[in-house]
């Protein structure tokens, strides 16, 4: 199992967001949320999370889905991940 | 995670989100072409989504002007969520040129909206329908413990709400109609023998499918079969049970590209926009091998190795294609007469010379063979679909001609027949007597009328290739294969003289003479070595004659300049051991004919002309000058 650290998984997380919204510049930070960003409605969630994915090898399950806050909550959710051994990076 | 199904017969674009954000900075028309041309890529769901939204950037609600087909105005109504269809389904519509704008009923009011002509669905004024109803809205009002007669009943119900939507999208709106079939996504209940529990869910889904098929033939809908889909991607690709809780999304995210591309088949097909002819490479994509070089015996075909029947099947696949109407035309880098024989004596062939409409078997580019059958046939360049197992000419056509569907086939026969049909070019609504027939039609037809060479940009991909020719004098290392390929190349072959390891090691001995082993590289990759040359200054004769004892150069790098970048070369060692005058030797056999004119074409003087062929050139050194190519050329 590799390593995933936070920067990594936050890095991967900045390439998916960038590309969803098309926006080369954006920046992540942990408390980012919904609310912050005009055009993330539930379908940009939707890609957000498939992207998420398909980029880190995982599945997300429906409840960890549903508690989904802010860009730090799903960080958690790909770290958790990792660190339980079902990640494919 | 189970496989997206993916449009994977499209090239990949490693330059989209580059190109994607040029197309706002665009003239309208060019803006147009480029979204047509990312279309025509490999795109996933986000992917598609990006490029509907810079779409409608550029183009608001309004399609672009001058377009040659036919604007839809398409509602989707369903019992479920679609929103995440629309992009998917325009964009598919933009791969084949056309506009449509979409609409979606409010969450579940579709029969309302069907019904009252006060309502925003008739606002909309759509010009095409498509009805998407999820499966659990279908089996509402079934029970498990139902017997045999009510479950009936309610099939029938289901049944009849369906062609009630069919007749007043017809009524009402003078509409043309899509139906979508159920998405069996209800879990078994019994097992192998569902049908035995008439109450079954799964089971009445199974029924209603079976059902809407003559149902859809006789009201003269068209069915949009992702039934049949799931059959073939499975049921995990096409849904997910969590995003269906989540957000009554029936179609999972990542099918929607293939989604969208099987409504933008049926809206073509509707304007008779389908493909209508495949267009066949021969060597290595009907048989396997070169004919040219392999001969009748060598080629693979037919039973006894699993790659000679995984070419059978391709060619049985492409019969059958031309049962049921497609033309098939050959297109293909050979002598005619070579090409022509496996079709007419070989026993495993399964398509014969009259299958074939259009035959251009020649030494001229591809693009250049496609617009001649286009012509050839009289049928549009959009209308083609070119079948070619090397990524070179695949490439090449699609730069020359973006018009062509060019199919990113898989290096094994095994799997082409179905990446075509998964690829739906030929998308059929009807079947005709004159479709049975059209291929006899057009090969009576046929004008073979000389054609004009056509103004190819050539210079243009020939620069974008980035080719390296690198070469060496002969090495131990090289021997093997240098022996091996000059005893084995028959086309390309100036005198065909065989040679063996000893007389081999005796060139590169020999301080008069030389042999030079060339490899071309290019942006797809490594040829390997595809030209040997060997001159021998003449010891006796005039001094400073050199003979080119041998030239002989793999088919595969044809029209790319390598010839005269050869010519070059030789010009340069054969100055280096003395030589005044290059003299070159054609001695034809059956296989050569396509270099008969060799060394004209490179400005050397034919000096001596036989009956047979057999030819003699002279060039001059020291009036040579070394012709300009695209090539890079470096000694290794």
């Amino acid at each position: 199992m590799p390593a995933m650290t936070e920067s990594d998984i936050y890095a991967g997380l900045t390439d998916i967001f960038r590309e969803v919204f098309m926006d080369d510049d954006m920046e992540l930070r942990p408390d980012l949320s919904a609310a912050d960003v005009p055009t993330w409605d539930s379908f940009k969630q939707i890609e957000i999370i498939m992207a998420t994915e398909e980029r880190f090898g995982v599945k997300l399950m429906t409840r960890e889905i549903d508690g989904l806050r802010n860009v730090g909550d799903l960080a958690a959710v790909v770290a958790a991940k990792f660190d339980a051994g079902t990640g494919a990076a | 995670m189970a496989n997206a199904p993916s449009l994977r017969w499209l090239p990949p674009s490693p330059t989209f989100r580059a190109q994607l954000k040029a197309i706002p900075g665009l003239p309208m028309e060019r803006a147009w072409e480029s979204l047509v041309a990312l279309a025509n890529t490999r795109l996933d769901f986000i992917a598609t989504n990006a490029l509907d939204q810079v779409m409608r950037r550029v183009f608001a609600d309004s399609a672009p002007p001058g377009l040659s087909t036919k604007p839809v105005r398409l509602a989707l109504l369903g019992s479920s969520t679609l929103a995440h269809l629309h992009a998917a389904i325009r964009v598919a519509g933009v791969r084949r040129g056309i506009w449509i704008t979409t609409y979606e009923n409010d969450y579940g009011q579709y029969l309302q909206e069907l019904m009252d002509s006060g309502s925003a669905l008739h606002a909309f004024a759509p010009t095409e329908i498509l009805l998407a109803f999820d499966a659990h809205h279908l089996v509402q009002g079934l029970h498990v413990g139902m017997d045999g007669e009510a479950a009936e009943a309610t099939l029938q119900e289901v049944l009849g709400r369906i062609t009630q939507c069919w007749q007043l999208a017809r009524d009402t709106l003078g509409c043309a109609v899509q139906q979508q079939t159920a998405l069996n996504v209800m879990p078994a209940l019994m097992g192998n023998n569902e049908q035995r529990l008439p109450g079954s869910p799964r089971a009445l889904l199974a029924r209603l499918n079976e059902a809407m098929r003559p149902a859809a033939d006789a009201h003269g809908v068209d069915l949009l079969a992702i039934d049949d889909r799931v059959a073939i991607d499975g049921l995990d690709a096409w849904h997910d049970p969590a995003l269906w809780h989540r957000s009554k999304q029936e179609v999972a995210l990542p099918a929607a590209p293939v989604y969208g591309d099987l409504v933008g088949r049926l809206v073509a097909a509707r304007q008779g926009r389908s493909a209508k002819c495949l267009v066949l490479d021969l060597d290595n994509t009907l048989w396997g091998g070169v004919i040219g070089d392999d001969g009748l015996d060598g080629i693979v075909i037919g039973q006894g190795s699993p790659l000679g029947e995984g070419f059978s099947a391709v060619q049985d696949y492409a019969r059958d294609l031309s049962r049921r109407g497609v033309i098939l035309a050959v297109c293909s880098k050979n002598d005619e007469a070579n090409a022509l024989e496996p079709f007419d004596s070989h026993p495993d062939m399964v398509l014969k010379r009259a299958d074939i409409a259009s035959f251009q078997a020649n030494w001229s580019d591809k693009a250049t063979n496609i617009r001649a059958i286009a012509q050839d046939l009289n049928i549009g360049l959009d209308s083609l679909v070119f079948l070619d197992d090397n990524p070179f000419e695949r490439s090449l056509v699609r730069q020359e001609l973006p018009m062509v569907a060019v199919p990113e086939v898989e290096d094994d026969p095994a799997l082409v027949p179905r990446l075509l049909a998964d690829a739906g070019y030929f998308e059929g609504l009807a079947i005709t007597a004159e479709d049975r027939e059209r291929t006899g039609q057009y090969q009576s037809n046929r004008a073979r009328a000389s054609l004009m060479a056509s103004a190819t940009d050539l210079d243009g991909y020939l620069a974008g290739l980035e080719m390296q020719l690198t070469w060496r004098r002969f090495d131990s290392v090289g021997l093997q294969r240098i022996v091996q390929l000059i005893n084995k190349t028959n086309q390309f072959n100036l005198t065909t003289k065989r040679h063996t390891e000893a007389s081999i090691l005796e060139v590169m001995n020999d301080p008069n003479s030389f042999g030079l082993q060339l490899r071309l590289l290019d942006r797809f990759g490594d040829n390997g070595i595809i030209a040997i040359v060997i001159g021998r200054k003449n010891a006796d004769g005039p001094g400073g004659d050199v003979l080119v004892d041998t030239w002989l150069m793999s088919c595969r790098v044809l029209g790319r300049q390598v010839e005269p970048a050869t010519l070059n070369l030789l010009a340069k060692e054969a100055l280096r051991v003395g030589g005044t005058r290059l003299v070159g030797q054609y001695l034809p056999t059956k296989k050569n004919g396509m270099v008969r004119d060799h060394y004209a074409k490179l400005g050397f003087t034919v000096v001596e002309e036989a009956a047979d062929g057999t030819s003699l050139s002279i060039l001059d050194l020291d009036r040579f000058v070394p012709t300009e190519t695209f090539i890079t050329v470096t000694q290794a």
